[in-house]
């Protein structure tokens, strides 16, 4: 990157804190936070406390003030644009008048507009369900997609495909909105001119031909990972036609330690999958498992699965976490220790040393006994314990987990190996250096882009743009380079030619798990533009230029059928029932990779010894983003408007610090007031100068974060993302060379304070709870002596109080709705609040009005920090605990659907009332807004519509809702219903037969996309019904419960399973 | 002091005062007179459709069944309006030179849906489902009246809350035996209170309670 754009990211952000910063806007405190206030509190409090954010841990009483006031009082303005005295009265009087006119007449008349020819099997107004895959990485996920008259609107997990098990993650849920993103790419153009498809053809065709004569020497083309076997067929088929063209791949955001680290133990790039459910003791070498990378939606729900406890009969599972930066995997873990990230090869090493495979490494004297105990409780598991090496690690640490699982006797049982799900694997790094490098040599003539963004994702050191722009002289490298994306984007702007992508949804195709089982990716709606996918854009340079993605992947799958189960002589039609049996279960029956015998040719013994990390450097670490990730999702509003899992951070990325760093580096974050918003947190701006370039970052601190270490999460600071996701955040691809591709190291003088501030949009400074017990865990030890200790921490009220007529009103003879959550269960993913989303068209607000604590998310999920339960001493390393490491909780919290509920009762037009069942039900169309309700809500689980949130307007959007539940307009209270369409949906289908409504029948939203199946939604007037059970268990406590409020929403206590050795030290 | 005022003033108070309140009385039940009345509910105003298709010929002369063209009534949310396909089976044969068809060779030709205009129009805020109330013996004329009988289709109801909560409450006056659902001209026994207790125990109608909660047609 050069240096025009170092400083157009650098004013850029300070130019955004100023618009931000207008005078009169005040900060709660005038210098940095007070750690050593934090510290004292920490000191004074004994036994267990929670607490999630530092101010509230410090106790300060400003800040104590700003979280009793929930919505904005007297906020100055609820736009950025404000419009003066003149022009609002001008509006005004425009608009009263034109209201009047219309306000007269009566609604215009509607048209039904049916079908001329309705297809079959179609139901007008059922929804319709189909198979699915969305790719992604070296995995897909494969999905149910609801379409509503040829509309995807809802995403669901395939309880059939390997990957999904019936769940799903953020990304898969939210992909239904990039289909209907407006700032989509919309037509093939060239030098940013619209051009028709056959020209491109034309133009493909006219390029091979030219480029027959030397065998395709000049011709490269570059993709992402591709587990696509017809898409790897296709481009095979072309280097056969042009046996001197070369692919490349680059995956910005997945690793290359994974396949190399295999190469070096296995000497052959290979697949390990893993099979949690079997393992008792898991070891997780900073790697993600549970919550990113292939798998990991299975991964959760069969570690989880591993983690229920019914009865005291029941034992766990135990993680352990090794990781720099707190994840979701971390703070599930039982045990977590944060260590820099290029000392997790140190702790491998000293593991497999532990373990006698040879080798010797020291550590520091913490880890040691940490390691220790790790070791031993890993040795007496043999064949049950699992150590997982993460894909940001390099190959070292992945070659000796794959060793240390092999001395553990743990292959075969609790992992195995498969051949690579990956088409072609290579070494990605190594892939992109030689294109650039072939091309600054002019090697190359043409260049097809297949998919990605390398002008933005490419490390900066390549300069890829160099490569393929105009230079000053008007020349460039590449003659002629092509673009295949589903946006314009700034690698687009570079290319000659760009051809707009197909979504998923629109396109015929076909994925490989990570497991190797084929789904087969079914179009759910024509393209919505003149978009085509990579595989017609590929075919374009073939031999058969117009051959549909249909015939290419039904062939593929016949032969791939053959394959799989050899016919001499196939009775005529029995392909046929393979690919409709295919397409309507969403997996390629036994296709599967079958678990390979992998030899180990590898010693930890033999590896050099370890560069020693510099030392009294800063480590400088890159990481996907958990809402955005590699920059693919930035415009995509659900994600970015999603809290990130640990840091609650919204709309932006942030150079996170651990407490200690902060202090050593005087960066600190304030919260802001302004009218008595919450949410908005004025964090110090920092310059980081590092691989000879620069970028300015808003400064955040994490608890739990290794100390001397900086998070920089790639995928934001998008130049040409589209209206949603340009310029936000920090690029921290601008600092990323291909030497230090996840890890840089520089002195801390590479930090500087610009002295100025940005404003941050962080949830967690939302809706506190005024420091009563919410949050209720305990350790398995602490459960078998007294499982009921979730529900002694409050009185409960006798349940006949009530200020209802209790059972005569409301007897709830028939279904009483209930949900539980199981807070053992929970990981924080956030699939529930993306769900939730997009089943009941909730809008997306932006940054400026999270800021103002006024998102909308129906589901939101606390954070909470757990104070150490060590009576503090005088060694300041004891106090520090709770900063440097604290165990981390997740609490869903939708609305409790309380039966004594306190809104209802002070709603002054009967907008929220009790219904037969039970639920809250909201009457959108009765709310005066008020608030009222909100106000008397002790969950804050109500969100209010301040201004018309939703987009009325954007036709592409009008396809995306759902049209079981209404759209809310401005002035209206709105919260979580459980769902009351799937509710109605099921009942009605029931009462059809006379038949009750059986347990599992209705799936709300949340429930069906959770991993863990942590929540749980049923009739609790059902004793045989799973929600019924788990509310009987003694875990099973209520939030709040001491109000009377008595919710139909439960939770049942966090239990961990921490090593005792541990625990006693 | 003299007063200021004639005795007579009094009267000119007391009128306006009286005569003010008798007028803000008027004017509100006038407001909600006309959004009660036909000019809003557009009841019983027939409306002119693209092709003046009449219910009276098909289902009253020809005796085709409702669910014939309305094939989701039983099954999904909406009764459903037919694809031109559905008028094509019979008038590809019938009347297949007829220009009053012409529309509808039209559409089938060029593929292109026609639109019809919308007579009974509920609120976006409430979700009706048609399916739930023929299985538990809601006929269609208790509705949409006797629709055999209307050249052009207009609406017998009023569609406000107010009388859907009329039923809700109080079922048993339209409940009618299975066979009868599609019966266009079926009229209530004289004995309906009591047929219609005996059908509401058959069908298993939930409470009424549970019928006029919020959240069964709102959400």
């Amino acid at each position: 990157m050069d240096g025009m754009r170092e400083r157009e990211q650098h004013e850029h952000i300070v130019g955004r804190h100023d618009h931000n910063h207008p005078a009169g806007d005040g900060k709660l405190q005038d210098g940095p936070m007070d750690l050593a206030a934090v510290r004292a509190k920490l000191e004074s409090k004994t036994g267990k406390q929670y607490w999630r954010t530092l101010e509230e841990l410090a106790g300060d009483p400003q800040f104590e003030e700003l979280l009793h006031r929930e919505f904005p009082r007297q906020a100055p303005s609820d736009w950025d644009n404000s419009v003066d005295r003149r022009d609002f009265l001008k509006l005004m009087a425009a608009s009263l008048a034109l209201a009047g006119l219309s306000g007269c007449g009566r609604t215009p008349e509607q048209y039904l507009v049916p079908y001329v020819k309705q297809p079959d099997g179609l139901t007008l107004g059922r929804p319709q369900f189909y198979a699915t895959a969305m790719p992604f990485g070296a995995d897909a996920i494969g999905l149910l997609v609801e379409s509503h008259e040829g509309r995807p609107t809802k995403i669901e997990g395939n309880p059939d495909h390997p990957s999904s098990l019936g769940a799903t993650n953020v990304f898969a849920q939210a992909s239904v909105l990039n289909l209907y993103d407006p700032d989509r790419a919309q037509t093939v153009t060239k030098f940013g001119e619209i051009q028709t498809w056959s020209l491109f053809v034309e133009s493909a065709q006219a390029l091979a031909a030219g480029m027959k004569g030397d065998g395709g020497a000049r011709f490269r083309i570059l993709s992402g990972i591709v587990t696509s076997p017809t898409l790897a067929g296709q481009i095979q088929s072309l280097l056969t036609t042009f046996p001197k063209a070369k692919w490349h791949q680059w995956e910005p955001a997945v690793g290359d330690g994974t396949r190399e680290g295999a190469k070096l133990a296995f000497g052959s790039y290979l697949n390990t999958v893993y099979r949690p459910e079997k393992a008792d003791v898991i070891l997780a070498l900073d790697s993600d498992f549970l919550g990113s990378g292939p798998g990991h939606i299975p991964y959760a729900k069969k570690f989880s699965r591993r983690r229920k406890l019914n009865g005291p009969d029941d034992t766990m599972n135990r993680l352990y976490a090794v990781e720099p930066t707190p994840s979701v995997t971390g703070a599930t873990a039982d045990h977590r220790w944060p260590l820099r990230a290029s000392e997790v090869e140190l702790f491998a090493r000293a593991l497999a040393a532990k373990l006698g495979l040879g080798g010797s490494v020291t550590l520091a004297a913490g880890a040691e006994k940490w390691l220790d105990t790790v070791a031993k409780d890993l040795q007496k598991h043999k064949g049950v314990s699992l150590v997982v090496a993460g894909e940001q690690q390099p190959a070292e640490v992945h070659a000796l987990a794959h060793a240390i699982n092999a001395a553990l006797g743990n292959v075969g049982t609790t992992l195995y190996y498969t051949e690579p799900v990956e088409a072609h694997p290579v070494n990605h790094l190594e892939s992109l250096a030689e294109l650039c490098a072939d091309i600054e040599a002019g090697k190359v003539e043409t260049l097809l882009i297949l998919g990605g963004n390398p002008v933005y994702t490419a490390p900066h050191d390549f300069d890829f743009a160099a490569k393929i722009a105009f230079d000053k002289t008007k020349q460039k490298k590449v003659k002629t380079t092509i673009h295949v994306s589903s946006h314009f984007d700034e690698t687009s702007e570079l290319c000659d030619w760009h051809v707009a992508e197909s979504h998923y949804l629109e396109t015929w195709g076909d994925a490989r798990a990570f497991d190797g089982t084929v789904g087969v990716i079914q179009p759910l709606i024509a393209p919505l533009y003149h978009t085509h996918s990579l595989r017609a854009a590929l075919a374009a340079f073939s031999d058969q230029p117009g051959v549909s993605d249909y015939d290419v992947v039904r062939a593929n799958s016949e032969a791939m059928g053959q394959r799989l189960s050899p016919m001499s002589s196939p009775e005529p039609g029995s392909f046929e029932r393979f690919w409709r049996k295919s397409l309507h279960d969403g997996v390629v029956a036994g296709s599967a990779f079958a678990p390979l015998k992998a030899t180990l040719k590898f010693s930890p013994a033999s590896l050099p010894t370890p560069k020693p990390a510099p030392a009294n450097e800063m480590e400088f670490i890159f990481r996907p983003d958990p809402c955005v990730y590699d920059g693919r999702f930035a415009n995509n509003g659900w994600l970015q408007e999603l809290p990130k899992p640990v840091t609650k951070l919204t709309w932006d990325n942030a150079a996170m610090i651990s407490p200690k760093t902060a202090e050593n580096l005087k960066v600190a974050h304030n919260v802001a007031w302004r009218g008595g918003e919450h949410g908005k947190v004025y964090s110090n701006v920092i310059d980081i100068a590092l691989s000879n370039s620069k970028v300015t970052a808003a400064a955040w601190i994490v608890p739990g974060q290794a100390d001397d270490t900086v998070v920089l999460p790639l995928g934001y600071g998008r130049k040409r993302a589209g209206y949603t996701g340009t310029n936000k955040g920090f690029n921290a691809y601008a600092v990323r060379t291909s030497g230090a591709l996840w890890a840089a190291f520089a002195p801390s003088s590479a930090i500087r304070k610009t002295g100025q501030e940005y404003p941050l949009a962080c949830t967690q400074y939302h809706f506190n709870m005024e420091g009563r017990q919410i949050l209720a865990t305990g350790t398995l030890e602490e459960y078998l002596k007294n499982p009921n200790f979730a529900n002694e921490h409050a009185e409960l009220p006798p349940q006949e109080l009530s200020l209802y007529n209790g059972e005569a009103e409301f007897p709830y003879h028939r279904d009483k709705w209930a949900m539980a959550i199981d807070l053992n269960k929970c990981n924080g993913c956030n699939a529930c609040v993306v769900a939730c989303q997009s089943e009941n068209n909730i809008p997306v607000v932006g940054k400026e009005q999270v800021m103002r604590g006024r998102e909308m998310h129906w589901i939101r999920i606390d954070r909470y920090y757990q104070k150490s339960v060590k009576s503090p001493t005088n060694d300041p390393s004891s106090y520090d605990e709770s900063l440097f490491n604290p165990p981390t909780f997740f609490q869903p919290v939708p609305c409790q659907q309380c039966e004594n509920a306190p809104c209802e009762q002070v709603c002054p037009v009967g907008a929220t009332v009790h219904s037969a069942e039970g639920l809250n039900d909201m009457v959108y169309n009765r709310c005066v807004g008020t608030r009222y309700c909100s106000n008397n809500c002790p969950y804050k689980v109500r969100r209010f519509n301040f201004l018309r949130f939703q987009d009325w307007e954007t036709p592409q959007l009008k396809l995306l809702r759902n049209p079981e539940v209404t759209v809310r307009s401005r002035g209206v209270m709105e919260k979580c219903t459980y769902c009351v369409q799937r509710i109605n949906d099921a009942r009605i289908e029931s009462e059809k037969l006379n038949a009750p409504i059986h347990d599992g029948a209705i799936v709300t939203a949340c429930e069906q996309a959770c991993p863990t199946e942590a929540i749980v939604f049923g009739n609790a007037n059902d004793q045989d019904s799973r929600v019924a059970k788990l509310k009987a268990q003694q875990r099973n406590y209520a939030l709040l419960g001491e109000l009377n409020t008595r919710p139909r929403t439960t939770y049942l206590a966090a239990v961990r399973n921490p090593n005792p050795e541990l625990e006693s030290a | 002091m003299a007063q200021i005022f004639h005795r007579s003033t009094n009267f000119i108070a007391r009128f306006s005062v009286y005569s003010a309140l008798f007028l803000v009385g008027v004017a509100l039940i006038a407001v909600l007179a006309v959004a009660r009345s036909p000019y809003m509910t557009r009841q019983n105003i027939s409306r002119e459709q693209p092709l003046q298709f009449s219910h009276k010929h098909h289902v009253g002369d020809d005796g085709i069944d409702c669910r014939y063209c309305h094939t989701g009534v039983e099954t999904s949310a909406v009764a459903g309006i037919p694809p031109t396909k559905t008028c094509m089976n019979c008038h590809a044969v019938l009347f297949n030179n007829a220009a009053y068809l012409e529309p509808i060779r039209e559409s089938y030709r060029s593929d292109k849906s026609i639109q019809w205009v919308k007579v009974h129009r509920l609120a976006d805020f409430v979700y009706f489902n048609h399916s739930i109330h023929v299985n538990k013996g809601v006929g269609c004329s208790s509705c949409h009246g006797q629709v055999n009988q209307m050249p052009l289709v207009f609406q017998a109801n009023t569609l406000l809350m107010q009388w859907c909560l009329d039923c809700h409450r109080n079922p048993e006056q339209v409940l009618r035996p299975k066979d009868q659902i599609f019966n266009m001209d079926w009229r209530a026994p004289d004995n309906q209170e009591e047929v219609g207790a005996k059908l509401r125990e058959e069908y298993q109608l939930r409470t009424t309670a549970e019928l006029t909660s919020c959240s069964t047609c709102h959400r």
